[in-house]
């Protein structure tokens, strides 16, 4: 076993993208998929903050929301293709990031996490209210990806299974992105800050700048989340800024194994799959995923992977 | 715009505020103390609301009502407390929070379950039908109650907290749980009564708003995010400020929705932004707290 | 006390017909049912869980109806109809999971459902990319708009520019032409003003304010001091569901029913159940469809008497018709394409005049928007003849083009 998983820590990014290359096919549908996938970089986006960096915001629907209207309003509003809104959704996101990390990181602890949620809540409004651009209460409608053309191949994106890999494209790449910032120095200076934030401190690494940076990089991450939810559904809901959304996205990191580098993935997973299986069932599928989450809070606080990390350390 | 107007408005934002107050108590109450921030506050007022309406119903009883639900509300708090919440102290301010996350979504699906989607109907009591004359306006006679059964739970919380031995505990608690343990007092027993009594002021609040708003499983949602803002802008674990930012945060609302009702919901986010830039700890609460 | 013994009885035929929708939403079911010949799968995309459940549970009840309906009479060549319930938990990005599922898996034939108007824009945007016909249950004034439209959309239900003008002309005609809005902030809300405005315009009503509150407030206390200073004739409630129930409910608490007439451009049969006789008394609003209206309308006799049949004696309520008729129009234009492929049924669609529950109806040619009649009803709080018998229809309102905002307006080219 032991060998398996240190070959699996080693390439951990080849590791997830092998086992979401064939994802698609133990999956019931393969939209359901594809939103594992969106949550899945969402809630890695909110990790970087959250598990590696000890900060919980409450905050990052915003960034989600953000990131899907920019790349929405760009196409629809400024007719730019696909590939170049995509970035200026990650861009809006980051400098978002900026501005709510600036104002947030002066205060600790719980009113960080108050201070991003009524920012967030702030970021909402505006959006809410400007109807023009972002089609207010009924959501951003109409965004549509031509097929792609590449190298003599023609990529349509109605085609569920190709928009699935289309995505996935883009996911590989930001966890790539997000397992190198992990192991760079700055990625230590993180999950020092986390430990012990005097001691980050007394070592002379300047954790206002440093927490603003991971601030802003997980906000980036969650933007690309945000943009890519735009190509899959074509629609940027409201809810999607709604501080429920910031909610969810912490349930997955809680249920997956926050700080773990799979964990939010694992969680993503396994609450769209809960919610999916009690869906089916009954009505009152919110009764079950109270329930296991409850259950997972009190008894597997580390989460499902890094509950299963810990088990196959030990054997 | 004229004065009587205005006036009016201010009162309506004080009878607001009143629920505000209510929510707000229980919550800081339970944090202050207990350093948990119960996410499932908004749910215990809704539950309060329910049974409150049930009961209701049933009897056609108000005053009783108001008596058994918070008492209901409340044992269901003692049981959350000592059973899902105590096993997560020391592990960080994230669990517990996290835990009332999952819990509300739970309370939520059992209130659909035992009393249906679609919510039950509560009426103005008769007592307290109909609208009076203030001075610069009609105002219903069950609003100018609420103001006034707020002001009577504040002045009796004050008392206990102040004047009992018990009260005593709770606030030395709030300031060193490790203090008073060692000075031989039970703490786990006070945290546990404490717990109980938050959600019972969120239940009692839950029946007491029953009459005006329409009772049914997601109206807690709301009122959990306007409970957050309130608590926050008083100061987390404040009694004083959540009394304060309460009724200013009813004011605001009230005022806002007078000349910018567009803006009436963003207003009291906004609000929170600001005192929370200005004075990271809010307008009554101590620095350094959970830092 | 009757009132809560009622509505207990209420809430174990609700329970009982929830249980019933599970049925049909597990993917057993599915299984079972795909005999040799392939049926012909109607996705029906409802929100079975959030804050209108009790209405998505009834177009589930009705729409089953209309299905079981089409079978016993043979089904079209023996092919069999069914219906697949998805849970939209009244959320778009749900609504477009779902509807992808429905599409991609499902391999449903047609897609009929929603209620509100985000959920029916998301759905329509997913549909009309993978030229699917959507029929609409719900209001919405923009799904008619060139913008969201596609030959692939139809609108069974009412729109907010209907329903909001035919109460306007019978209200500012009767109650007074002095006039104040108190509107839910968002397309929905200021679409119902924008209906009221046109058809008061030539009224000559006078607005003395539009007072936007946030969508899904719980305290409305704070806009009524300024209504009550206003004194209007007529008091619009442009708002929906349980908006409307506490927007009613406290404003009735500051007695400005004493002055105002409180009007709604949507009464729904639902809210005005839960809500209680007390709080709506003498609230006059539009609907669709009231089960009071089989005293007049034969089709809805029999509506009625078949769904009172299959359910136990309850009655539909007006989005449970909807969820009726947007099945049983599709499924009678496969009978009338004789096929089930999508351009020829879109034809039969087109060309069908329709009375299945409340009079003659057909879809307008530019937008599909179904000409059809609106019912003004008043609450009251007496003279019910059983628990069911909560509103007088106090007019109705012919069906006609006239009523509907012009294609050119919309931006359909003639």
């Amino acid at each position: 076993m032991k060998p398996f998983i240190a070959l699996v820590t080693r390439h951990r990014v080849l590791a997830v993208i092998a086992f979401l290359l064939v994802f698609p096919l133990i999956m019931p549908y393969s939209a359901l998929a594809v939103n594992v996938l969106i949550f899945g970089l969402f809630a890695v986006g909110l990790n970087v903050l959250f598990g590696y960096t000890g900060l919980l915001s409450f905050g990052h629907a915003a960034f989600l929301g953000v990131g899907g209207y920019l790349t929405g309003i760009s196409m629809l509003s400024f007719g730019l293709p696909w590939w170049l809104a995509l970035p200026i959704g990650v861009i809006a996101s980051a400098l978002v990031g900026l501005v709510m990390g600036w104002l947030a990181i002066r205060t600790r602890g719980i009113y960080f996490s108050m201070v991003t949620l009524a920012l967030a809540q702030c970021v909402y409004f505006i959006f809410y209210k400007a109807e023009r651009w972002t089609g207010g209460e009924n959501g951003l409608r109409g965004i549509k990806v031509e097929p792609v053309q590449m190298g003599g191949l023609t990529f349509d994106l109605l085609n569920p299974l190709t928009k699935y890999y289309f995505i996935l494209a883009f996911v590989a790449l930001a966890l790539w992105f997000v397992s190198r910032l992990l192991a760079s120095p700055f990625g230590a200076v993180m999950e020092t800050i986390r430990e012990n934030e005097k001691r980050a401190a007394a070592c002379g690494f300047d954790v206002a700048r440093s927490k603003l940076l991971a601030f802003v990089l997980s906000a980036a991450i969650c933007g690309l989340a945000g943009g890519l939810r735009a190509l899959h559904l074509s629609i940027v809901p409201i809810d999607s800024l709604h501080y429920l959304t910031s909610g969810q996205a912490i349930m997955m990191c809680l249920l997956g194994g926050m700080g773990t580098f799979f964990g939010p993935f694992v969680g993503a997973a396994a609450f769209l799959l809960i919610e999916e299986g009690a869906t089916n069932f009954t009505s009152h599928w919110q009764l079950v995923t109270g329930v296991v989450f409850i259950v997972f809070v009190l008894f597997f606080p580390k989460g499902i992977w890094g509950s299963l990390l810990e088990r196959m350390k030990r054997s | 715009m004229d004065i009587n107007l205005f006036l009016l408005q201010l009162v309506t934002g004080l009878a607001l505020g009143s629920v505000f107050v209510l929510l707000a108590l229980g919550l800081s109450l339970i944090f202050g103390m207990l350093t948990v921030v119960n996410f499932a506050h908004g749910a215990y007022f809704m539950v309060g609301a329910s049974i409150g309406a049930y009961l209701y119903g049933l009897t056609g009883q108000f005053w009783l009502s108001v008596v058994i639900v918070p008492i209901a509300v409340g044992v269901m708090g003692l049981l959350t407390e000592r059973f899902l919440v105590r096993p997560l102290y020391g592990r960080g301010i994230d669990y517990p929070l996290l835990l009332t996350f999952g819990l509300s979504y739970v309370l939520v699906e059992c209130v659909r379950i035992v009393f249906g989607i679609d919510g039950l109907q509560m009426g103005t009591p008769a007592s307290l039908r109909g609208a009076v004359n203030i001075g610069v306006g009609q105002f219903p006679l069950y609003r100018l109650f609420l103001i006034v059964a707020t002001a009577l739970i504040v002045v009796a919380l004050w008392l206990v907290i102040e004047k009992t031995r018990f009260g005593l505990i709770i606030r030395a608690g709030a300031r060193d749980p490790e203090i008073v343990r060692i000075l031989g007092v039970d703490i786990s027993k006070v945290w546990l009564i404490v717990f109980a009594i938050g959600t019972g002021i969120a239940g009692l609040s839950g029946i007491l708003a029953a009459p005006i708003r329409a009772v049914n499983p997601e109206m807690g949602i709301p009122v959990l995010a306007e409970s957050f803002v309130v608590t926050v802008i008083g100061g987390m674990g404040s009694l004083v400020g959540a009394v304060v930012a309460g009724l200013l945060v009813g004011v605001v609302y009230s005022l806002t929705s007078l000349y910018a009702p567009d803006y009436a919901e963003m207003s009291i986010f906004a609000l929170m932004a600001l005192v929370l830039l200005v004075r990271p700890q809010g307008l009554f609460g101590r620095a350094g707290l959970m830092s | 006390m009757s009132d809560v013994i009622l509505n207990a009885n209420r809430r174990k035929i609700l329970l009982a017909s929830a249980a019933a929708g599970a049925t049909t939403v597990s993917p057993f079911a599915i299984n079972f049912l795909s005999a040799q010949t392939p049926t012909i799968k109607i996705g029906f995309p409802v929100p079975l869980t959030g804050a209108f459940g009790v209405e998505a549970q009834d177009q589930v009840r009705a729409a089953e109806l209309a299905i079981k309906e089409f079978n016993d009479a043979g089904g079209f060549n023996g092919r069999m109809a069914e219906l697949v319930v998805r849970d939209d938990k009244l959320n778009p990005g749900e609504a477009a999971t779902r509807t992808l599922e429905l599409i991609e898996k499902d391999k449903v034939n047609f897609i009929v459902g929603s209620l509100s108007a985000a959920v029916q824009l998301s759905i329509n945007n997913v549909t009309k990319d993978r030229k699917i016909i959507f029929n609409s249950i719900s209001q919405s004034d923009a799904i008619n708009e060139v913008k969201d439209f596609s030959k692939y959309t139809f609108h069974e239900a009412l729109n907010p520019h209907m329903t909001a003008g035919a109460v306007g002309r019978y209200a500012f005609a009767k109650y007074g032409k002095k006039v104040v809005f108190l509107t839910a902030d968002y397309a929905y809300g200021h679409e119902m003003v924008r209906g009221f405005q046109t058809a008061g315009k030539p009224m000559g009503i006078e607005v003395l304010a539009d007072i936007r509150h946030p969508i899904g407030a719980a305290d409305y206390s704070s806009f009524l001091p300024r209504i009550q200073a206003l004194k209007p004739d007529v008091l619009c409630l442009c708002n929906f569901g349980r908006d409307l129930l506490n927007s009613v409910k406290q404003a009735t608490d500051f007695g400005l029913k004493s002055t105002t007439k409180l009007v709604a451009p949507v009464l729904l049969y639902t809210s005005r159940v839960a809500g209680g006789a007390e709080a709506f008394d003498g609230v006059v609003g539009g609907t669709s469809y009231y089960w009071r209206l089989e005293d007049t309308v034969p089709s809805a006799k029999v509506l009625n008497d078949r769904y009172r049949k299959a359910y136990a004696g309850a009655v539909p309520s007006d989005y449970g018709a909807l969820g009726y008729a947007g099945v049983k129009s599709v499924l009678t234009a496969v009978k009338n394409a004789g096929s089930v492929d999508t351009d020829k049924v879109i034809d039969a669609m087109r060309k069908l005049k329709y009375d299945f529950y409340k009079g003659a109806q057909y879809y307008r040619e530019c937008d599909h928007q179904s000409v059809q009649s609106v019912l003004i009803v008043e609450s009251k709080s007496k003279d019910m003849k059983d628990k069911n018998d909560v509103f007088n229809i106090v007019s109705v309102e012919a069906a006609g083009e006239a009523r509907l905002r012009s294609c050119a307006e919309l931006g359909h080219k003639a």
